[in-house]
């Protein structure tokens, strides 16, 4: 699949802001005033601004409104729907933590399950494709969840929490690599039974339909990034989980220097979830490159 | 809505015969001109004239080479396009409602109004049939021309969509699919029609008529054969002592 920055860039920071906003809603941790307006914000410029860049790719943003109406058949529908929902609720519940100092406690817990829901929801969409075998896996889900609560944590500050959620993000991401590597050729699907022809010999793209490009084979072909896979695997593996994890638990020497060094461990996450998240997409076949000899 | 109805009334749809396509690509052409002249936004090229030339196309031609366990490699011109499947993942995904399967005969279709171009329709299309027209930002693909079928403007021979009218092998073949006594649904009985990937539950309308077996020629009865073949298998004569003083030149007889 075509890696768009704005997928990308959208899922990497949404994730995050709804991390965040799930953890807030938890009142963990329990802030008021100032500093929730602080925490707040950054959540808010994390899930808006990635569901902004979303709508860069689209082709006609202007009626990206109408995405609302079909929740009872569409993921995108249903994501759409989750995010203004718990960026509502939580609105209300920030309103109340700045400017009243109050903790509305059910309207927080509300917001922080919506906050989720709207993860899964974005999970949702790349799981239920059949057409792309490694995202057709209940492990997809786990992998935005696990990294959506493990950088919330982080940028939540919750030290003992975060180091131990990071850990099972980690996990969760090896065994997504070990269980759909080989998704393409479990599932079945071969330039035989796509063409029909399999019971009649080996079958072998002669020639494709045009000397050109198009559009399929610019956003479901894409195997620019194969040759550096695995090293990217070990730089996004390290930056989003290895090193944060080691800055969370070396212990530093006062006040200042552990905040700098948390602030650097939620920077180098980033990077890393953003490098995960491009492999997400490059790394996945489409099914309709087989019609074209590719795979 | 796209949500998909249990049944619809008709199942208009192609039968596509991979034994007569002689990959002329003229469905390919007659197509991109009727739905660049007719319904919906046309189907834009980008640097058409260039030199990395590429366009939107709602019919593709792929050509396969099968290679037998015995006998010779075949080619095989495969046509591609919209198979209208029964269960069109293209359609359930849409977040708008724009992507829609008619009850009434079971086209389906992309209602370019209310379409924002979020390509997750051609995602879920294991088919490749859904292509993003660059100029327009909207979703184009196969309509079944179903602004020639109902055209009570064109002669009544017009009335099938551009690709089948125009095939000059009788490769296309259009009709209900749905209607076991139709001339279509037989030829599909009869040819042992196939579906496309069925392992990914679509259930498509359309189907392949795969291609005959190939005649063998050691089977062929040859009349003319016995009088060809050769009367002296040595070469004789002049040949045959030529053939014999070459061989006894240094330089080693291959």
């Amino acid at each position: 699949m075509h890696p768009a920055p704005s997928v990308i860039i959208f899922t990497t920071l949404s994730g995050l802001g709804f991390g965040l906003l799930a953890f807030l809603g938890l009142g963990m941790p329990s802030v008021t005033g100032w500093v929730a307006f602080v925490f707040y914000a950054i959540a808010y410029a994390l899930a808006v601004g990635g569901l902004l860049a979303s709508t860069f790719h689209l082709g006609h943003p202007e009626r990206a409104w109408k995405a609302f109406s079909q929740w009872r058949s569409s993921w995108l529908s249903r994501e759409g729907c989750a995010a203004v929902a718990s960026l509502v609720v939580m609105g209300i519940y920030a309103a109340g933590a700045v400017f009243l100092q109050a903790d509305w406690r059910l309207l927080g817990l509300l917001g922080a399950a919506l906050s989720i829901g709207t993860v899964f929801t974005t999970a949702m969409i790349y799981t239920q494709l059949k057409t792309i075998p490694r995202w057709h896996s209940p492990l997809t889900p786990l992998v935005f969840l696990s990294f959506s609560v493990a950088g919330g944590a982080l940028l939540a500050g919750q030290e003992s929490l975060a180091p131990w959620l990071l850990a099972v993000a980690g996990a969760v991401q090896l065994i997504y690599w070990s269980k759909t590597d080989k998704a393409l050729v479990k599932s079945g699907t071969d330039i035989g039974t796509a063409t029909g022809l399999a019971d009649r010999g080996t079958v072998r793209a002669f020639e494709p339909p045009h000397t050109g490009s198009n559009y399929l084979l610019r956003e479901f072909v894409y195997v620019v990034g194969r040759k550096h896979a695995l090293k990217l695997r070990v730089i996004g593996f390290a930056l989003a989980f290895a090193l944060p994890i080691a800055l969370m638990v070396i212990p530093f020497s006062g006040l200042m220097l552990k905040h700098l060094m948390a602030g650097v461990a939620v920077l180098l996450h980033i990077a890393g979830v953003a490098c995960l998240r491009w492999l997400f997409f490059a790394q996945a076949e489409h099914v309709v490159g087989l019609y074209y000899g590719k795979r | 809505m796209t949500t998909l109805t249990k049944q619809t009334d008709r199942k208009m749809g192609l039968v596509i015969d991979l034994d007569t396509c002689v990959g002329c690509h003229a469905c390919v052409i007659s197509c991109k001109g009727w739905n660049t002249e007719n319904y919906g936004a046309p189907l834009s090229d980008q640097d058409p004239y260039g030199a990395d030339p590429a366009g939107t196309f709602l019919n593709r031609v792929h050509s396969y080479e099968v290679t037998p366990n015995e006998g010779h490699a075949q080619l095989v011109h495969f046509p591609k396009s919209c198979l209208h499947c029964e269960d069109a993942p293209c359609v359930t995904v849409c977040p708008t409602g724009a992507s829609y399967k008619r009850v009434e005969d079971g086209i389906v279709l992309v209602n370019e109004s209310d379409c924002i171009g979020c390509g997750l329709c051609a995602w879920s299309c294991p088919y490749g049939a859904r292509e993003l027209d660059l100029a327009e930002g909207v979703m184009k693909k196969c309509t079944l021309c179903v602004d020639r079928i109902y055209n009570e403007n064109l002669p009544e021979e017009d009335r099938v969509p551009a690709c089948v009218r125009t095939c000059p092998a009788g490769a296309r073949h259009f009709g209900d699919l749905g209607d076991p006594d139709s001339a279509v649904s037989q030829l599909v009985a009869e040819r042992g029609g196939m579906d496309l990937m069925p392992e990914m539950g679509t259930k498509p309308v359309n189907k392949y008529l795969p291609p005959r077996p190939k005649d063998r020629i050691e089977d062929q009865i040859d009349i003319l054969a016995p009088l060809l073949a050769p009367v002296a298998e040595e070469p004789a004569g002049f040949l045959g002592w030529l053939d014999k003083a070459l061989d006894k030149l240094p330089g080693g007889n291959s």
